[in-house]
């Protein structure tokens, strides 16, 4: 393919360009132009991306190499991109679904003084996950790794009077950094054993046995240690609920569509590696799980509405993650696209009604809004659907295939998972129902504002909604006779393990528990919450133990305050006192002794030449005699 | 102490000069101690330099060596040199305070 050094350089280029004219311009660009310019920039991108994706449907994976970067010996890392079915998918849902918000920000934004900041760091933003998807090798990787881990820090302090939103952009950046580590180790772990950095040199290789396993565990575990930190997995994340303090076009672009999928995609894309480690995988598995119902657990008692979506996104992150460790990379794939949908939707959702509540984010002040915005009820309701896995919402068919795979692997998983997904159900309507049903619990004022967002928030939602309801269609299941598009799609292009057969009779009977137990969950839901009016508690005193519990997320903060927190404070502290008391102690002292010898003899010096002659001759005799004394 | 009691003056030709030696020496070094007028303090330093040149030839002579005189040789050069420094070096103070007494001249005093 010829012009692939063209398309690549556009798809690259256009963010890029668009990032340095709002950026250094956008001051003098009037009104919305910035916001404009920068969506057709991602709408460009997104037709090359198209164009490759139309191009390449029935091609083996094309990689193009802009030039030779660097070499070391014989390790040879070039600028080279590698469009294949996976990475171009991703590009489709990045610069689709990023075109949508680019679009739904010019309306949110507005009036915003920093607008044009705001679109800059975004194209950043998108040129970056570009970046990130289609590098053909870990160290082109590795700049997008880091380039979206910059302009997520940049974007959570968008708002940086707000000192609090600071800590937060810190907070993210300080975690993604323990994360790195492990990905810069990996990446120095698999320089020394394969001597390349590529993707596809190094899976082959790991796949023929060219290295031992406990090498390959090693490596894999390094990448999954960066993979927890940027999909915001159990131990690194508690930085992903507070990063829900950046404008929420962001939160739904950034931390849960794209960037914090960007974990989930690198193991998929060296599936070869990990399935070659199964400690790595079980890890996977059970951290997954582990991260599922925590997420489902915490989002039961949050009231902030963004807050139960970002506890929702480490939810469904944790069951990507189960996906991959029960060796199913086309679902979680799958799932990651759908949710990329319907969670960008909902994130949207979430503003476009804090939009109408004149900022107001506690979901106990809500309610009753389904009469004032009724566009946006009606896609939250679909975005909560879509999520809950009621049929037929593409929600349904990904979960669904989840948790069929998680149960062929390990039933017990399957089991947490499920009742972690039927939490999900749970919170997503005691949300739905308490914004937008029964009556208005807010202050009059805010009631006065209440209106409809406009045509440019509107009309994203109901893009996303369209796709929501329908992305199910790329991954039909088999009992439907027809072909699972997405796994044939995908399957030559990312190391697929060997698939297990399941009866269809357990197949119908997964599938009835999943959609049963969501349907009786969401009429418990209905009923706690419209029937009994059941609101949540005001403040934390009136909580017993175990809501408090959840409500302050098992206290994780606060553990890891104390773990780690408070002792590097406590030896930075001890360190300040050894360096201010001691050791700058020291120094100084050995400056004063100088200083104040030199004063005290200075007085010899008193410039009378008698004197200095009459010490010179007496010294002089002085050693004469010595001299004859010493001799004897 | 020791050395001057060591010394026999009668039967010793050499004797004389060593005795001759130390008084000018002395007077030198009593005068460079003494005076404030730096002419006669640099006229006392040449006075002690020839002392120690009397000394090397009446040695040189009595042990019949022509090192001994070979070295005065030596030091009249640099005692010229010397004095040529010196006397310039007064010249130019006696332009600046109108005057050669060296304990006015106290400026470096620390």
């Amino acid at each position: 393919m010829d012009g692939g050094v063209l398309h690549i350089c556009l798809l690259l280029g256009l963010p890029l360009l668009g990032f340095l004219i709002s950026g250094i311009f956008g001051k003098k660009i009037p009104g919305i132009g910035a916001g404009v310019l920068s969506s057709l920039m991602v709408l460009g991108s997104f037709c090359v991306a198209l164009v490759f994706f139309i191009h390449g449907y029935h091609h083996e994976a094309v990689k193009i190499n802009l030039g030779h970067w660097f070499h070391v010996d014989d390790l040879v890392v070039n600028f080279s991109f590698t469009i294949d079915h996976l990475s171009n998918i991703m590009l489709l849902i990045i610069t689709g679904v990023g075109f949508l918000i680019h679009l739904y920000s010019i309306g949110y934004m507005k009036g915003d003084d920093s607008f044009h900041r705001f679109f800059a760091y975004l194209n950043l933003f998108i040129f970056f996950i570009i970046f990130l998807v289609t590098g053909s090798n870990f160290i082109l990787m590795f700049i997008g790794w880091e380039g979206v881990g910059l302009c997520s820090y940049l974007l959570i302090g968008f708002w940086h009077k707000n000192a609090a939103y600071n800590k937060a952009a810190k907070k993210a950046f300080v975690m993604n950094r323990i994360g790195d580590v492990g990905l810069v180790l990996a990446i120095f772990y698999i320089c020394r054993l394969f001597n390349t950095v590529e993707f596809d040199a190094v899976n082959i290789m790991a796949q023929a046995g060219a290295v031992s396993i406990d090498q390959i565990t090693i490596i894999t575990l390094l990448l999954f240690l960066a993979a927890t930190g940027k999909s915001a997995q159990l131990p690194l994340l508690t930085w992903l609920p507070d990063a829900m303090a950046g404008p929420t076009p962001v939160s739904a672009l950034i931390h849960a569509a794209t960037m914090v999928t960007a974990g989930i995609y690198m193991v998929i894309r060296n599936f070869g590696m990990f399935l070659m480690a199964p400690v790595t995988m079980d890890t996977i598995l059970w951290i997954g799980v582990a991260t599922c119902l925590l997420g489902a657990i915490i989002g039961v008692k949050q009231n902030d509405i963004k807050k139960v979506l970002a506890y929702s996104t480490v939810s469904q992150l944790g069951l990507l993650f189960v996906a991959l460790g029960a060796h199913a990379p086309v679902s979680s794939f799958f799932h990651l696209t759908t949710h990329a949908f319907f969670k960008a939707l909902l994130f949207l959702g979430a503003g476009s009604v804090i939009h109408a509540m004149s900022g107001e984010q506690d979901i106990r002040k809500m309610g009753g809004l389904r009469k004032h915005i009724p566009v946006t009820y009606t896609v939250f309701l679909i975005g909560t659907l879509a999520i809950s896995g009621i049929p037929p919402f593409s929600g349904f068919f990904s979960k669904d295939e989840i948790l069929e795979h998680v149960f062929a692997h390990n039933p017990l998983a399957y089991g947490l998972v499920q009742f972690a997904s039927l939490l999900t159900v749970f919170y997503m309507f005691r949300l739905f129902y308490l914004t937008f049903h029964t009556t208005y619990r807010g202050t009059e004022e805010a009631k006065h504002h209440l209106h409809e967002s406009p045509k440019i928030i509107t009309i994203p939602l109901i893009i996303l909604a369209l796709f929501s309801t329908l992305a199910g269609g790329i991954g039909l299941p088999h009992y439907l006779g027809v072909n699972h598009w997405l796994h044939h799609f995908l399957g030559e292009h990312i190391f697929m393990p060997e698939a297990k057969e399941m009866a269809e009779g357990t197949v119908f009977m997964l599938v009835g528990i999943a959609v049963g137990g969501a349907v009786l969950v969401w009429l418990l839901a209905w009923f706690l919450y419209t029937k009994k009016n059941v609101l949540p508690e005001q403040n934390e005193s009136e909580m017993n133990f175990f809501s408090k519990l959840v409500y302050r997320k098992f206290y994780l903060d606060e553990i890891y305050d104390f773990f780690f927190k408070a002792p590097i404070n406590f030896f930075s502290k001890a360190f300040y006192f050894i360096d201010t008391r001691i050791i700058d102690k020291i120094v100084n002292f050995t400056g004063i002794t100088a200083l104040s010898s030199g004063d005290a003899i200075r007085k010899i010096q008193s410039g009378n030449i008698g004197l200095y002659l009459f010490i010179m001759t007496i010294s002089v005799i002085g050693l004469i005699l010595l001299q004859f004394l010493l001799k004897g | 102490m020791i050395a001057l009691q060591a010394i026999d003056i009668v039967s010793n030709p050499v004797n004389k000069y060593v005795y001759l030696s130390i008084i000018l020496f002395s007077i030198g070094v009593m005068g460079v101690l003494i005076r404030r007028n730096a002419i006669i303090i640099l006229m006392c330093i040449e006075l002690m330099l020839n002392a120690a040149n009397l000394l090397l030839v009446a040695f040189s002579a009595y042990n019949g060596q022509a090192e001994g005189q070979m070295i005065v040789f030596f030091v009249i050069v640099v005692a010229a040199a010397e004095v040529a420094v010196g006397l310039a070096l007064l010249i130019s103070i006696y332009r600046n305070i109108s005057s050669t007494d060296i304990n006015l001249l106290n400026r470096l005093k620390g």
